[in-house]
């Protein structure tokens, strides 16, 4: 519904702007602060990777705004800056709107100049201003505006006021109020004699709207990127291979090399005096009231990346983050329960007095709304509570100091370093991580990711071992030290799922998909301060309604399959015996029983439901349930003989199988390969498998 | 005798005279305002000491030690 609306609304929208931006300079959350949406924005360059496009409304103008996947140039190296440019040089838009950092403008101006010469309707936004002025960095806007000759608007995402006036700019662009005449950079004699020879012969093949791109195409051509020449003759229909052009092209070469510039290093010189200038202006605009300010991010990243206690702090930042998760979640997890099992007899009696059959009421209660009461209840709150948490970190800059950390194993199992980053994201939701590997530029290494993101847990599986971790390891009687314990479980089995990254990382490239690790470079932005009331505020809404979302749409469903598998009976066994009885031996073999495995596969849409069809099928063998707390949990699945052997080997299957069904479709989409998708379901599986036959296996030899 | 960035120490700030790498790591190193004349400063070690963090141009790019010795500068 809300996407209909929002389709509906983007076509009656009067202006396109795009944004872009280098990664990770907050080009996200301008983009959601002038639409109201909630894209996911997080501290680490790569952050988003999919076009995103929103309304936004002023003056009683429809604006639609194309957040652009953040790139450090126009050059086309990588799948997003394809996607930035062609937006920018095909894509119709009225403005383009360049959000650079405030705190390193420098570099980032490499990106404006780029985009001054595809088009002039450019609108600057200098964002984090606040981040800025906290480092002592002062930059004249007037000044820039002046020498860039385009408008120019500092902002502070939080302040409607620095929105406004940027909004108001946009709009004297896309209303032709302002005409602008930005800079050209001066690439030296030689260069620019180049330029004058071509550039009149492009411009006559050249449409009215396109004249101003005559200037780029001439340099594009001397630089002979190919792929770029041929899309720019495809879009504007032009011949750049006309006799004409390939005889100035000649004569071109033949005086560049007599100043000393080859075809292969012209990309370089351009790039040289790009950056030359960046310097010169960003010194001409920027002042510095305190002398290196930088310095304690240095001495932070001096911890938290040291020989000694990098990764034990990154260990301990991620245990805070589950033991506060696992305190957390029992009250209002009990609160819920409570709740639900009071309503659960008001529509008990509700049902008795309309006279429904007792199937019916059976159906409606022991299936489909114990459920999800329990999807809601059990596994909810650690949701809400894991995710604002982990986006704290995120906000604060910490994930890339994981890869920095990590890197030397990752580059050992011949993957990327940026992999560590992706993993990451598999916490949140491992479909979320598979459309980050976006951000590894080796289609080998990006395969390595997708095909072992689902060794982390996501946040639907989270809840599912904590719960366990609690049972069988803390003790469900609660305390200080119990919690600890459960801790420490889950912290192991999240090390042993890296772990398995490695390995499986590691036997990929050695198998089918051979290859050295590739270079690989990672910015280590500045730390930010999270804003942590707004990411508390906002997952916990956001996650909230999603859960209840897929309560709603896949748990109650589930809940009624299971109640007919248990109900509908052949020869007086009900299908869930038989189903369970055909999987027993395979689960048993694992250390497990044919209930477990069946609530696997029934858990392929949504692993959020493993649990509670577990639970359900337990009672259906038995008496109705009540799922008060998690003694009553512990209780049925000891009634249902659980030992340590089947808590250690539901942790490891729950780690290791198949990815949830919406995981399969977004590998399918990104590698655009049933090959793939189809391995990424059995790789897991099998390490799984065995792991647990092994488990089951020691576990047999040490009992007797 | 040309000097490689990765024989530089932490802290010690140098120009960069030219790149002896092709393809997507230059264009990379490129994009990061690496080119001639830049001044680059190592800053931080990794744990496992095969990255080296640098400061270039007010921001911090991580780059894997090979790759280092292919970074001339002066």
């Amino acid at each position: 519904m809300l996407f209909n609306k929002n389709i509906e609304k983007i076509n009656s929208a009067n202006y396109t702007i795009a944004l872009v931006g280098n990664p990770n300079v907050g080009k996200s959350t301008i983009f959601n602060a002038l639409t109201g949406m909630h894209q996911h924005t997080g501290n680490w360059p790569g952050k988003t990777v999919e076009n995103a496009s929103g309304i936004c409304n002023y003056k009683n103008k429809n604006y639609r705004l194309i957040d652009l996947p953040g790139t450090y140039s126009l050059m086309s190296h990588s799948e997003e800056e394809e996607i930035a440019r062609n937006c920018i040089c095909f894509g119709k838009s009225d403005a383009l709107l360049i959000v650079v950092d405030a705190t390193c403008l420098e570099r980032n101006l490499n990106l404006v100049y780029q985009s001054l010469e595809i088009t002039p309707n450019v609108i600057l936004c200098v964002n984090l201003l606040d981040e800025a002025k906290r480092k002592g960095i002062n930059i004249n806007l007037d000044l820039l505006s002046k020498r860039l000759g385009i408008p120019v608007v500092g902002t502070i995402a939080k302040s409607k006021k620095t929105l406004k006036s940027l909004m108001s700019q946009v709009e004297n662009i896309c209303t032709k109020k302002i005409h602008l005449s930005p800079i050209k950079l001066n690439y030296g004699v030689a260069i620019e004699e180049s330029i004058e020879i071509l550039e009149p012969l492009i411009h006559k093949q050249l449409t009215n709207a396109h004249s101003y791109l005559a200037r780029w195409i001439s340099i594009k051509l001397i630089e002979g990127d190919a792929k770029i020449l041929t899309s720019i003759s495809e879009q504007l229909n032009i011949n750049l291979s006309s006799n004409e052009i390939l005889k100035a092209l000649n004569l071109v070469y033949s005086r560049l090399e007599k100043s000393n510039i080859k075809k292969e290093t012209f990309n370089d010189k351009i790039i040289s005096e790009i950056f030359f200038n960046a310097e010169m202006l960003a010194k001409s605009v920027c002042s510095y009231n305190k002398g290196s300010y930088s310095n304690i991010d240095r001495k932070a990243d001096k911890i938290l990346t040291s020989k000694k206690y990098g990764i034990p702090i990154m260990l301990l930042f991620l245990g805070l983050i589950f033991w506060l998760t696992i305190v957390g979640a029992n009250y209002p997890s009990e609160l819920l329960s409570s709740f639900f099992a009071y309503i659960q007899e008001k529509l008990l009696s509700f049902l008795n007095y309309i006279g429904s059959p007792a199937w019916l009421t059976s159906l409606l209660i022991d299936g489909v709304y114990s459920t999800l009461t329990c999807v809601i209840a059990v596994m909810l709150p650690p949701m809400a509570i894991f995710f604002p948490l982990f986006t704290i970190l995120e906000d604060l800059g910490y994930l890339p100091r994981i890869a920095f950390n990590l890197d030397k194993f990752f580059k050992k199992a011949c993957a990327s370093g940026k992999q560590a980053l992706t993993m990451c994201m598999g916490f949140g939701c491992n479909a979320a991580g598979v459309v980050g590997t976006k951000i590894i530029n080796s289609p080998r290494e990006k395969l390595i990711a997708i095909l072992t993101n689902c060794f982390v847990p996501c946040n639907g599986r989270f809840p599912f071992l904590i719960t366990i971790a609690t049972i069988f390891f803390g003790g469900i009687a609660g305390g200080f030290s119990s919690s600890i314990i459960a801790t420490i479980v889950v912290l192991l089995v999240i090390v042993l799922g890296v772990f398995m990254t490695l390995i499986v990382s590691k036997l990929l490239s050695k198998t089918i998909l051979k290859g050295l690790p590739s270079s690989f470079t990672l910015e280590l932005p500045p730390y930010r301060k999270p804003k942590i009331l707004e990411v508390i505020v906002r997952s916990i809404f956001d996650k909230t309604i999603f859960v209840l979302g897929r309560a709603i749409s896949i748990a109650a469903p589930a809940g009624l399959v299971i109640w007919l598998f248990a109900n509908i009976q052949i020869n007086d066994i009900s299908i869930l015996t038989y189903v369970a009885n055909f999987f027993d031996p395979f689960g048993k073999l694992l250390g497990l029983d044919g209930y477990i495995i069946t609530a696997f596969i029934l858990g392929l849409p949504a692993n959020e439901i493993v649990l509670p069809i577990i639970l359900m099928s337990y009672a259906k063998t038995g008496t109705l349930l009540h799922l008060e707390n998690l003694a009553d949990i512990s209780q049925i699945l000891i009634e249902n003989g659980w030992t340590l052997l089947t808590a250690i080997n539901i942790m490891i299957l729950s780690l290791l199988h198949f990815p949830c069904g919406t995981t399969l479709m977004t590998i399918k989409k990104e590698t655009g390969s049933l090959k793939w998708t189809v391995l990424s379901f059995i790789i897991p599986s099998i390490c799984g498998i065995i792991l647990c036959m092994v488990t089951t296996a020691i576990w047999n030899i040490v009992q007797i | 005798m040309k000097t490689s960035l990765d024989t530089i120490k932490l802290n010690t700030s140098v120009k960069i005279k030219s790149l002896n790498c092709t393809g997507s790591l230059k264009r990379r190193l490129l994009d990061f305002g690496l080119v001639e004349g830049a001044i680059i400063t190592p800053v931080l070690l990794s744990p496992a000491g095969e990255l080296i963090a640098y400061e270039v141009r007010g921001t911090i790019i991580a780059i894997r030690i090979e790759d280092t010795k292919n970074i001339y500068v002066a």
